[in-house]
C-alpha cells in the first residue's frame, strides 16, 4: 500500500514509523511545514531547547539512557551550524543520534541564499553518515536508512538535510519494511577459531585482566548481562574505562575500578602488569595507554570490537575479534563452558593477592577539611544519600568529571552520561534534561563545574518549561580546575586565564529561572543541603563551593607509562614503592 | 603536595605520545574501492584521507557500473603497514563502500595511466620529441606546425620518464589521470 503525502508529513510519519516518542529541537524558516506537521499530531512529543547544541546532547542523554536512537530536528544554517558540536561529541562516543536539519529549496542551493549552509559538507566529517534529499520520493527511504546507520554496528550520529520543497513536494510514502535494504551490515558474530584462542589464553592466563569500554553498553543490557556471567565464573579482575562504567557493578568483587589518566592505581597498574588483556568495546584511548611504548609491557591482548577499524589501531593485537560484544561474549561463555570452565586458579590467587596489595594504597583517600568542603567529600556524600535511588548521573568537563568517575559507584549500564572521546563542556546539563525526558521519575543529576555548566545553562529555562526536576550539582572551585591543575604541574604554576571570574549568584540564578537554588559552603551543612535538594520536586541548581586549588589524583602525567602514577598526598606511597616495586615519581 | 614527586613545571609532553619510534618503513600501495555513486561519496573519501592525515598520491574515480551507480575509486597511497591497514579499515566502515581491496598485497596486478603531453618547438626539437614519442607509443592526438599534443598510457613510472626527456624538447603542460589498476589473471 502507498500513500502519497507531503514530504514534511513523511518526515513524522518515518519518525512514528521508528518508534520514536521525543523530538529534541528548535524551529526556524527551512523547517517550518515540519514544524506544522508536528503541531497537527500528537504521539510525538517535541521538547524545545534554547540553543542547538543543547537539542543534540539531550538526544545524546537520551539514547544513552534508554539505548534507544535520539533524534534532533533543526533548521538550516545556524541551526545546523549549532549541531555540530552535539554531532562529533555524538561520533567520538558512539550514540546513536539522527539529527534531521532544514535546508534551503534545492533551486537556491549555491547561491548564499538566506541561512544557507552547506551542511552535508560541514558535518561529513563528524557524521557516520549524511545524506542530502533533493526529491520528495526518496525522503522516506532515506529517513529509514539513516535510523538503520545509526544504530547498526558501531552506532553513531548521522544527519538527513532536507530542502523545504522537498518538505512542501508530495511523493509516496515507503515504510521500514518496504524501505530499500541497505548494503550496510556489520558483521556481528566473532571468528570462532579467534574466540577458541581467546578461550585457551583464558585457561592458562596467571595475571589476567578485562578492561572494558562503552562497547558493551552500547551492545545492550544482554552484553552487560554476559560480562558479568563471565567476571564472575571466571574471577578475573575487571576494570573499565570511562565511557564504559556499570557495565560491571561497582559493588562486584571483581571491580577494580577506573583505569586511565585519572584511573585508580590498582587498575592501572593490573594493566600494566597482566599477562593477558581481554579488551572489550574499548578502543585504547590515549587516556588509557599514556606512552603507548610503554604500555602493558609483558601482556598478550585480545580485542573484542565491532569496528574493525579499532583493532591493531594503537595498540598491537594478538586475537583480534570482530563483532558485536553480545555475540562474542555469548560464544565465548558457551565455549569455556563447554571445555569445562578452567583457569588457572592458583596462579590467579596470586595475582589477586598482587592486586590487593596495590588496592591498599587506597589511592581515592582524601583529607576532608572542616573549613571548606573537599570536593570528593561532596561526592562521597552525594553517592551516600543517593545510592539507593533510581539515579542517573550526568557530568560536564574537568576535575568534577574524574572525581565523578572516582567517587560514585555504578550499578548498572546506562546510567552514567559523560562526555569522554570529545570532552566536550556543556555537555551535562542538556544531557540531565535528556535523560530526564526519558526517566520522568528517576532522580536526574548533573555533577558539574561552575565553568562547564554556564555553557549551556540556558537549558535551565527548558527544565523548568517540561517540569524536568533535573539537579544541577554543581562543584564550584571558582576555576578552570582542570586547566589550573595542569598548569600547576606543566606550566610553572602560571594560571594562565584559568579562573571563574564575575560568576553569576547561582541562587539568584535559580530563581531567575523560576527553580530553586540551594548554596553550600560548609561541610556541616552538606548532607542537609543534598537531601533538600533530593526532596524538591523541580529542577534545582546547588552550588556547592568546594576547596578552589585540589587537584585530582591519581593522575597519570602525559608521556608516561601506567606505573608512573602520581598520587595524592593521603596515599601511602611508601607502601606503594615497597609493594609493587614500581618507579613512582 | 607531599607526595607529589614530579618538579613542578619539568615535563615538555603536552599531551600523550602515540608515535612508534620503531615504526615500520612506508610502502606504496595501490586500493581499489568500489561505492555507491551517490552525491558527495569522492569528498567523503578524500575527507577521509585528508582527515586522518593519510597521504594521496594518485587518486582515479569513475562510474564502472551504471545501471548499480557504482564508482571505482582507484588511489594510490604510502604508509607504513599499519597505516595501510588503517587506511583499509577506515574506507571499509563507510556507508557507501561496498569493497576495498588492496591491489599490491592481493597479489600481482596492471597500474596504467593515460597522460596529454603539449611539446612546442621547431627543427630539430620538433623532430627529435616526434622520435622519442614513437619509441615510448605516444600518439600524436593534435599537431600545428609547431607543436604536438601526444597522448601516452603506461606504468607512471613510464610517464614520468617520457616527461623528462620531453621537458628541453618543448614541453608545455601535461596532463595526467592518476592510475587505474586492475588485479591480473581471471578472478
Ligand atoms: C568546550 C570546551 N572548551 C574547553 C575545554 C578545555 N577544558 C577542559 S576542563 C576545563 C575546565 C573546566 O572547568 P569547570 O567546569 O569549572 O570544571 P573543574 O575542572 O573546575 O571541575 C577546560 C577549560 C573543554 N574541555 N571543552
Ligand atoms: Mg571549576
Amino acid at each position: 500500500m502507498t500513500r502519497q503525502m507531503s514530504g514534511a508529513k513523511m518526515v513524522v510519519q518515518a519518525l512514528r514509523d521508528q518508534g520514536v516518542d521525543t523530538v529534541f529541537g528548535y524551529p526556524g524558516g527551512a523547517v517550518l511545514p515540519i514544524y506544522d506537521e508536528i503541531f497537527l499530531q500528537n504521539d510525538i512529543r517535541h521538547i524545545l531547547v534554547r540553543h542547538e547544541q543543547g537539542a543534540v546532547h539531550a538526544a545524546e542523554g537520551y539514547a544513552r539512557s534508554t539505548g534507544k536512537v535520539g533524534v534532533v530536528l533543526v533548521t538550516s544554517g545556524p541551526g545546523a551550524t549549532n549541531a555540530v558540536t552535539g554531532l562529533t561529541d555524538a561520533l567520538m562516543d558512539s550514540i546513536p543520534i539522527v539529527v534531521l536539519t532544514g535546508q534551503v529549496p534545492t533551486f537556491m542551493i549555491g547561491n548564499d541564499a538566506f541561512q544557507e549552509a552547506d551542511t552535508v559538507g560541514i558535518t561529513r566529517p563528524c557524521t557516520k553518515h549524511n545524506w542530502l534529499v533533493k526529491d520528495t520520493a526518496k525522503l522516506s527511504d532515506t529517513i529509514h536508512q539513516a535510523f538503520h546507520v545509526a544504530r547498526s554496528g558501531r552506532p553513531g550520529p548521522v544527519l538527513v538535510d532536507i530542502p523545504k520543497d522537498v518538505q512542501f513536494a508530495s511523493a509516496d510514502y515507503v515504510g521500514p519494511k518496504q524501505a530499500r535494504t541497505s548494503h550496510y551490515q556489520p558483521q556481528v558474530k566473532g571468528d570462532p577459531q579467534e574466540i577458541k584462542r581467546l578461550v585457551e589464553m583464558i585457561e592458562s592466563a596467571e595475571r589476567p585482566i578485562f578492561y572494558t569500554g562503552g562497547g558493551v553498553i552500547n551492545s545492550g543490557p544482554a552484553a552487560s548481562q554476559l560480562l558479568r556471567e563471565l567476571v564472575d565464573a571466571t574471577g578475573f579482575p575487571i576494570t573499565s574505562t570511562l565511557m564504559g562504567l556499570g557495565a560491571y557493578p561497582a559493588s562486584g568483587k571483581n571491580w577494580l575500578g577506573m583505569l586511565g589518566m585519572h584511573g585508580l592505581y590498582e587498575a592501572n597498574l593490573a594493566m600494566h602488569g597482566c599477562d593477558l588483556m581481554i579488551n572489550i568495546g574499548a578502543r585504547f584511548d590515549d587516556r588509557i595507554t599514556g606512552r603507548v611504548q610503554d604500555f602493558s609491557p609483558g601482556s598478550k591482548r585480545a580485542h573484542i570490537d565491532i569496528d574493525p577499524s579499532s583493532i591493531n589501531k594503537v595498540i598491537r593485537t594478538d586475537v583480534p575479534i570482530i563483532g558485536d560484544v553480545a555475540h562474542v561474549l555469548e560464544d565465548l561463555l558457551r565455549l569455556w563452558k563447554a571445555g569445562g570452565r578452567k583457569t588457572n586458579r592458583q596462579a590467579v590467587a596470586k595475582w589477586w593477592e598482587k592486586i590487593e596489595s596495590w588496592r591498599a594504597i587506597d589511592c581515592l583517600a582524601f583529607k576532608p577539611s572542616e573549613a571548606t568542603i573537599k570536593p570528593q567529600y561532596a561526592l562521597t556524600r552525594l553517592e551516600a544519600l543517593t545510592r539507593d535511588r533510581d539515579r542517573y548521573i550526568c557530568t560536564e568537563v574537568g576535575q568534577h568529571q574524574m572525581w565523578a568517575a572516582q567517587y560514585l559507584g555504578f550499578e548498572d549500564p546506562n546510567r552514567w552520561m559523560t562526555s569522554g572521546g570529545l570532552g566536550t563542556m556543556g555537555y551535562g546539563t542538556p544531557a540531565s534534561i535528556g535523560v530526564q525526558v526519558a526517566h520522568p521519575d528517576a532522580l536526574v543529576i548533573n555533577v558539574a563545574g561552575e565553568a562547564s555548566w554556564l555553557m549551556n545553562m540556558q537549558e535551565m529555562g527548558t527544565a523548568v518549561q517540561y517540569r524536568l526536576p533535573v539537579k544541577q550539582f554543581i562543584l564550584n572551585n571558582e576555576r578552570l580546575g582542570m586547566v589550573r591543575q595542569w598548569q600547576e604541574l606543566l606550566h610553572g604554576e602560571r594560571y594562565s586565564q584559568s579562573w571563574s571570574e564575575a560568576l553569576p549568584d547561582f541562587v539568584k540564578l535559580a530563581e531567575a529561572f523560576g527553580c530553586k537554588g540551594i548554596l553550600c559552603k560548609d561541610p556541616a551543612d552538606l548532607d542537609d543541603a543534598i537531601m533538600e535538594m533530593l526532596d524538591y520536586d523541580g529542577p534545582v541548581i546547588f552550588d556547592c563551593l568546594v576547596e578552589k586549588h585540589e587537584n585530582c589524583f591519581p593522575m597519570i602525567p602525559s608521556g608516561e607509562p601506567h606505573n608512573k602514577m602520581l598520587l595524592g598526598e593521603n596515599a601511602s606511597t611508601k607502601d606503594a614503592i615497597g609493594t609493587s616495586g614500581a618507579v613512582l615519581v | 603536595m607531599s607526595a607529589l614527586k614530579i618538579k613542578k613545571g619539568t615535563s615538555k609532553h603536552s599531551a600523550y605520545d602515540l608515535r612508534d619510534p620503531h615504526a615500520a618503513p612506508e610502502e606504496t600501495h595501490t586500493l581499489a574501492v568500489l561505492v555507491d555513486n551517490e552525491a558527495g561519496v569522492l569528498a567523503r573519501v578524500i575527507g577521509l584521507f585528508s582527515g586522518r592525515g593519510y597521504n594521496i598520491e594518485s587518486l582515479t574515480v569513475a562510474e564502472v557500473d551504471h545501471t548499480g551507480h557504482r564508482s571505482r575509486i582507484t588511489v594510490v597511497t604510502t604508509g607504513t603497514p599499519g597505516v595501510i591497514d588503517q587506511i583499509k579499515a577506515q574506507l571499509g566502515r563507510m556507508v557507501p563502500v561496498h569493497e576495498v581491496h588492496d591491489l599490491t598485497s592481493e597479489g600481482p596486478a596492471v597500474e596504467r595511466e593515460l597522460s596529454l603531453f603539449k611539446v612546442a618547438g621547431t627543427g630539430e626539437k620538433r623532430i627529435e620529441a616526434l622520435r622519442l614519442a614513437e619509441i615510448f607509443r605516444a600518439n600524436v592526438v593534435d599537431s600545428t606546425l609547431d607543436s604536438f599534443v601526444f597522448e601516452i598510457t603506461g606504468t607512471p613510472q613510464k610517464i614520468d620518464a617520457f616527461a623528462e626527456l620531453m621537458r628541453p624538447l618543448g614541453l608545455v603542460e601535461m596532463a595526467r589521470t592518476g592510475v587505474a589498476a586492475l588485479s591480473r589473471g581471471a578472478a
